[in-house]
């Protein structure tokens, strides 16, 4: 019945009127027995006639039912015919509601979905850039293989837009359709590439994720944007800069020769900074070839530090990262202290942070040594965390500060997360193998926890300790006999099997003790553990091949035990142990080698940490953290021999840097607050920068001088007057029309100022004093603290002038003086340019009709019949965009006032004989005049 | 990247989902509450999970999991982040990231989500552009959109969106213009037993509070800058001026945020404000033990610390404590096993003391292990690392603000072995 409702309008309509007609009747007495399945049905079915109803409130209410049924997991996959009906609704919330239905269900009912595709792509041309990137956002997550072309185009065309935020969502959009169709992969590449040339901040991260995603191998697309991207990166938003680190990351290792010195190995350069002194590293820096850092690795490392100090942790841990796997040896420590920081933050961080740390220590020691003491732990912490920072204070053991550890970890010996103890006896025994002073330190504090009456501290003791003899059995002895002792109290299996096979494999140390513990085993073979029952068949079987006379009867008594045992490793344990050692007819050659089968010397085991080869993954990543490979994951190359081409990152067309800061720290600083006017701008006014110059700027300005009367009659008539010259000839410099708005409002006008003292003294403390009207917003140049005479100093500041030509008045103050400036603009200057098509402008202008159009007939000079001429007059006296126009006879120019945005709309129609008709079509009447008056004059004069 | 979200409280029902790209059964997170029950605590369930086809990453929150479910390689701390994030968010917008408030908003917080990532990859996280976009919810703008039908959805783009400065919103207007900054510094420390200090540090936060019309370009300058050590800003702090001249310039988020973190150069000695004299005791006969607990002040530079709070987690066989409290409540929760010793402010001349009885299980041996005491604390008007703001001035706008700054020092980790 649903699909019929939406191909057939009528049926859709008489589905609703039934539904409603039921509804009424059910919802006062539902039959009991149908009461699970009929509620959820009938709830559904009224949401449908909600939908369906004329009141918009209705239909709010139901699509948020909807989508609180969606984000509970609950199907509403039936309601798609009565959703998509409203996807051109007008009320913006039930519009965003729907787009979020469409999203979750498109895929399940393609055919349907296909109706709502029209809504989207007229909504790709609306004028609001808002309603653009949010109509693209909703196509491209359709994911419905058959609008795959619709979806290429609208993204060729949004890479285009003139919004930054509909390219930001175009990027995003690539990746959308690769994961649908990876078919298109060239055809995206191609607009990847296009993005990648953007200058927007906005753009950078989305677009580099995109690349990512889609082609990640194409290194080449890199390198023209290589510089651009290092120099954006502090002003890219936090998420963008995680994804272009690691990038740029991977991008260096393939393009830069390896900072670390020449034939040093990771762990062997880590030995000698650390434990040999610097100047010896440095002799061999200088024996070897010497290495110069390409000015671009150094660019990418010079950049990103900033941005340790970020307040996201993944943005740091990237950045630690990059220069943990790019950054010369020496510099790599500078990461130490903000991934110290991180520690602070959340418990999930602190896990990522430790175990990435833990990896490092590793390697090298030195950096996070100085900060042992942030590794202790404390009795409130998660156990996972617990481990990981066992693990870095173990990796950072030294014999400098073995002391301060092992007293530490004597503390977390005594935990009571037994878990925790357990692992912390197991780290004491790592630093005991790896630092030889401390092993008997460390082997006798294990002995002593033997006593301990916690069972898992004692089992753990014994299985170190049996690991720590076996690396150096010579002089133990004393410890096995010691062991030997305890036995009796131990009750934990896998300590007592521990001990026995210390005992067995150590038993001609300990020949009298030995077959005593046999014989109380045997006494107890039965009750035993089947690993504490398999050791004791070796014991027994060692030490009737080494000490035959005293254990023959013990070991028989034993391996008859064995045989009728339950279980059947025991049983085939113990036919096999005496096949091997009693010999007798049948048994074969292997007799013969018995005792060096069982007594064979073993390798000790080596106690290592469980990071040791996580360095095989990047830093960072999933991989690292989960030590095995991530979908998707991609190995970081090692260093090229020799660098690859470094001219292919130069940038032929270097651009004319108009902010001057805006090359190292765009955001740091003013200019580039900027609100978005700048990335319409830039594209539109560049070819017509002579005509600016010319274009006279605000108006002159008066300065009446009042200081002379403010100054007091002490003042003799001669300083006075020099003041009065020296006053500054403020006179303004034709301010640039790509910047008409002030960076720090776009309310304001920017006005420069140039002050010049032409007095014979110094000035101080020029600043801004008192203004008028009251209310007049003014953002005041900082106080100068000197102006020395004859020395002039250029400032700008910005003037809200509410889109008004009256005067802005002010004081400009001194230290022993003020003076009044005003400042008139001229009412061309109140505007800004807009960007419209020409369809937009006449749209716009059909809006602005009967008294909000003002319109002359002139007759013009014939120097400007030209249409460059006409451009070069009207943008000389008003500051507006031209407006592309079909027709050679029709010219346009649109422009928004600074201060409320009103729209002012300049047509000027040509006639015949050098007459025409100019229109200008705005609701700030009196500013329409004004203008008319102005453009007038400017076009008939020549 | 990030590919689905499942909300999952304390009981393990999934009370919200949202998938970014093609929907994931929900039954992805079988692996997730298998890791859960052995973990016994949530706070131990390992933030990374590996399953067959997807790689889970969760966080626990306010007794709830934040569980995103990932297919491809991407970096953890990212998703993590992101996911504290969300999580901010619905805070800054409820008042409070609770499951009963998630399930009151659902819409609100089901579109925040659509508006946060986009295909996975994280959008609008600026709550200043978020509010925008969608606004909070208010009892006076819910009785409005009842009465008239208008909606909680924002219908243009956020200004900040398109700027340099997408923290703040423009067109900011308030009667009232006003700045504050709390100074805050927590105290980390482990003391050992005999009262020495094993480790102390200071971390400090500036969080400010800032109500001011249009658009001000503040700066803030210390006294003693040398004194931090290490530093995290909020985006809005210009790297460049801290590192020439050691203040702090910047055009600050409508509203409340975290103007920087900060660590104290370890070259300064810790001020410890409090001692404690302890002795706990478990005896060898008897199911009992004692404890006796006094603290006093030690360096609070003639200030009164407030706020005092013992925190001791028993062990396991620690039945009942029979107590007397000198000064201050206590309270023993018989099932966490966790004492509690509200002191309030701490009077120097009357040291407060706790001592008594503990009664433990009988047959069971005594507790290997004493337990250590968590400190909580508060000192007023006092930056314990003796940070001070000199001065704050503010550029760009004419109005003269009201500022305001404000000193607290806590205890942060604050932990005395036994």
């Amino acid at each position: 019945m649903s699909t019929s409702a939406l191909y057939n309008d009528q049926g859709g309509a008489e589905a609703a009127v039934e539904a409603g007609q039921e509804s009424t009747p059910t919802s006062s007495g539902t039959g009991a027995a149908f009461g699970l399945f009929s509620t959820d049905f009938k709830k559904n079915e009224d949401l449908k006639e909600m939908l369906e109803s004329n009141k918009e409130s209705l239909k709010l209410e139901a699509m948020k039912r909807i989508v609180g049924l969606i984000a509970k997991g609950k199907n509403s996959s039936e309601l798609f015919p009565a959703v998509v009906k409203n996807v051109a609704s007008k009320n913006i919330e039930l519009k965003k509601l729907v787009y979020v239905y469409l999203v979750r269900y498109a895929e399940e009912q393609q055919d349907l979905a296909l109706l709502s595709i029209s809504t989207f792509q007229r909504a790709l041309k609306d004028p609001n850039q808002f309603i653009r990137a949010s109509a693209l956002r909703v196509l491209s997550s359709i994911r419905v293989p058959i609008i795959v072309p619709i979806m290429m185009l609208a993204i060729k065309e949004a890479a285009a837009d003139l919004s930054p935020y509909v390219r930001k969502t175009s990027a995003h959009a690539i990746q959308k359709l690769y994961s649908l169709d990876p078919d298109q992969k060239e055809q995206l590449i191609e607009v990847i590439e296009k993005l990648l040339k953007d200058k927007s901040t906005l753009v950078a991260g989305s677009v580099v994720m995109a690349f990512e995603e889609v082609c990640p191998d194409r290194i080449d697309l890199i390198h023209k944007n290589y510089r651009k991207l290092c120099n954006l990166l502090v002003d890219v938003e936090e998420w963008g800069q995680v994804v272009i680190i690691s990038m740029l990351t991977r991008y260096a290792r393939t393009q830069f020769t390896s900072p670390w010195t020449e034939g040093a190995t990771f762990d062997e350069n880590n030995e000698k900074t650390f434990y040999d002194s610097d100047s010896e590293e440095k002799k061999e820096q200088t024996e070897a070839k010497p290495y110069i850092m390409d000015p671009d690795h150094r660019l990418l490392l010079r950049n990103t530090k900033p941005l340790l100090q970020s307040r996201n942790t993944a943005v740091v841990m990237s950045v630690a990262q990059l220069y943990w796997h790019l950054a010369p040896k020496h510099e790599v420590n500078i990461v130490t202290k903000s991934l110290v920081r991180l520690l602070r933050s959340h418990r999930e961080v602190q896990f990522i942070v430790l175990q990435n740390i833990a990896t490092m220590s590793i390697q090298r020691k030195g950096m996070f040594e100085p900060f042992m003491k942030s590794f202790y732990v404390r009795s409130t912490d998660a156990t996972h965390i617990k481990t990981l920072k066992l693990e870095i204070l173990t990796n950072l053991a030294n014999e400098a500060n073995i002391s301060t550890i092992l007293r530490e970890f004597q503390t977390y010996v005594k935990s009571q997360d037994k878990a925790f103890a357990a692992a912390t006896i197991q780290a004491i025994g790592r630093c005991a193998t790896n630092i030889s002073e401390v092993t008997d330190t460390c082997l006798n504090g294990l002995v002593l926890l033997l006593s301990n009456r916690d069972e898992t501290v004692v089992a753990e003791s014994v299985v170190v300790i049996k690991k720590l003899l076996q690396t150096q059995p010579t002089q133990h002895s004393e410890i096995i006999k010691h062991m030997a002792k305890l036995f009796d109290n131990i009750t934990v299996p896998m300590a007592r099997a521990s001990i026995l096979w210390l005992m067995g494999e150590y038993c001609e140390r300990v020949p009298k003790i030995a077959p005593d513990v046999l014989r109380k085993m045997a006494k107890t073979f039965t009750a035993e553990e089947d690993i504490v029952k398999l050791q004791i068949v070796n014991l027994a079987a060692k030490l009737y091949l080494t000490n035959s006379k005293q254990t023959k009867l013990l070991t028989q008594y034993i391996l008859n035990l064995g045989k009728y045992d339950q279980n059947y490793d025991i049983r085939d344990r113990t036919r096999f142990i005496r096949q091997l050692i009693v010999p007798n007819e049948k048994s074969g050659a292997l007799n013969k080698y018995a005792r060096r089968i069982l007594l064979a010397p073993k390798p000790a085991p080596v106690l290592e940490s469980a990071f040791k080869d996580r360095d095989r993954f990047q830093l960072g990543t999933l991989s690292h953290s989960i030590n095995s490979k991530a979908t998707g994951y991609q190995e970081l190359s090692d260093w090229p021999a020799v660098a690859p081409d470094q001219s292919v990152r130069n940038v032929e067309v270097i651009e004319p840097v108009r902010n001057p800061s805006s090359s190292h720290t765009p955001y740091h600083s003013f200019t580039s607050y900027l609100s978005n006017c700048q990335f319409y701008h830039q594209n539109e006014t560049s070819s017509d920068s002579e005509s600016e110059e010319e274009s006279s700027e605000e108006s002159e300005k008066t300065s009446t001088d009042s200081g002379k009367s403010s100054s007091g009659s002490e003042n003799s008539s001669s300083e006075s007057e020099s003041e009065q010259k020296k006053k500054k000839k403020t006179k303004k410099a034709p301010q640039k029309k790509s910047k008409p708005t002030h960076h720090l409002s776009s309310l304001m006008v920017a006005v420069q100022v140039i002050l010049t003292n032409s007095s014979d003294h110094s000035l101080e403390e020029i600043h801004i004093g008192e203004r008028s009207p009251a209310g007049l917003n003014i953002h005041c140049f900082n106080t100068i603290e000197r102006l020395e005479p004859e020395a002039s100093v250029t400032v700008s500041m910005g003037i809200d002038f509410s889109d008004s030509t009256q005067a802005a008045n002010f004081q400009l103050c001194t230290k022993e003086n003020q003076f009044s400036v005003s400042i008139q603009p001229a009412v061309g200057e109140l505007l800004m340019p807009s960007t419209m098509t020409e369809q937009d402008f006449t749209k716009e202008q059909g809006k602005l009709l009967g008294m909000n159009e003002t319109s002359a007939t002139i007759t013009m000079a014939t120097a400007n019949t030209s249409s460059q001429a006409i451009s070069k007059q009207v943008l000389s006296v008003a500051n507006v965009g031209v407006v592309s126009s079909s027709q050679n006879n029709f010219h346009r120019f649109a422009g928004r006032t600074v201060s409320s945005g009103a729209l002012v709309l300049v047509s000027l129609e040509l006639k015949e004989s050098s007459s025409a008709l100019l229109t200008i079509n705005t609701e700030k009447s009196v500013m329409a005049s004004m203008l008319l008056r102005d453009l007038k004059q400017a076009l008939t004069q020549a | 990247m990030i590919h689905s979200l499942f909300l999952i409280n304390h009981s393990g029902d999934i009370f919200l989902e949202k998938h970014w790209k093609s929907v994931i059964s929900r039954s992805v997170c079988d692996y997730f509450f298998e890791a859960r029950e052995k973990a016994v605590d949530p706070e131990n369930v390992p933030p990374v999970l590996q399953t067959p086809h997807h790689y889970l990453i969760s966080i626990y929150r306010g007794k709830l999991f934040f569980l995103s479910v990932i297919q491809t390689e991407v970096a953890p701390l990212f998703v993590i982040e992101f996911l504290h994030r969300v999580a901010d968010t619905i805070q800054d917008y409820f008042g409070e990231c609770s499951e009963g408030i998630i399930k009151d908003n659902i819409v609100t917080v089901y579109e925040l989500l659509e508006e946060m990532l986009d295909n996975g990859f994280p959008l609008a996280t600026e709550s200043n552009v978020l509010k925008e976009m969608i606004r909070p919810p208010t009892i006076l703008r819910s009785v409005v959109n009842t009465l008239t039908g208008s909606s909680n959805v924002g219908d243009t783009l956020p200004t900040g969106q398109l700027s340099n400065v997408p923290w703040r919103r423009a067109g900011v207007k308030y009667t009232n213009n006003e700045a504050y900054f709390d100074v805050i510094e927590e105290i980390d420390a482990i003391l050992d037993k005999s009262g020495t200090t094993v480790f102390a540090e200071i971390q400090g936060v500036i969080e400010a509070c800032v109500r001011l019309t249009g658009m001000p370009d503040l700066t803030l300058s210390f006294m003693n800058p040398r004194l931090l050590d290490d530093v995290s800003f909020h985006p809005c702090v210009r790297f460049k001026r801290w590192e020439s001249e050691r203040v702090l310039s910047f055009i600050p988020p409508d509203g409340n945020f975290t103007l920087m973190n900060y660590h104290v150069s370890s070259q300064n000695l810790v001020a410890i404000p409090v001692y404690v004299k302890q002795s706990i005791s478990f005896f060898e006969t008897g199911p009992c033990g004692r404890l006796d607990i006094t603290i006093g002040p030690k360096q609070t530079m003639g200030k009164t610390v407030e706020n005092m709070m013992v925190t001791i987690h028993m062990p396991k066989a620690v039945l009942n404590a029979n107590l007397t409290a000198t000064q201050g409540t206590y309270t023993y929760d018989l099932t966490t096993k966790v004492l509690v010793w509200d002191i309030g402010k701490l009077n120097p001349q009357k040291l407060p003391n706790l001592r008594g009885s503990l009664s433990t299980q009988v047959g069971v041996p005594k507790p290997e292990d004493n337990p250590s005491l968590n400190i909580d604390l508060k000192i007023q008007q006092l930056a314990i690392s003796g940070l001070k703001v000199s001065r704050l001035d503010m550029y760009g706008e004419k109005y003269k603000p009201f500022k305001g700054v404000k000193y607290l020092t806590k205890a942060g980790k604050f932990q005395v072995r036994t």
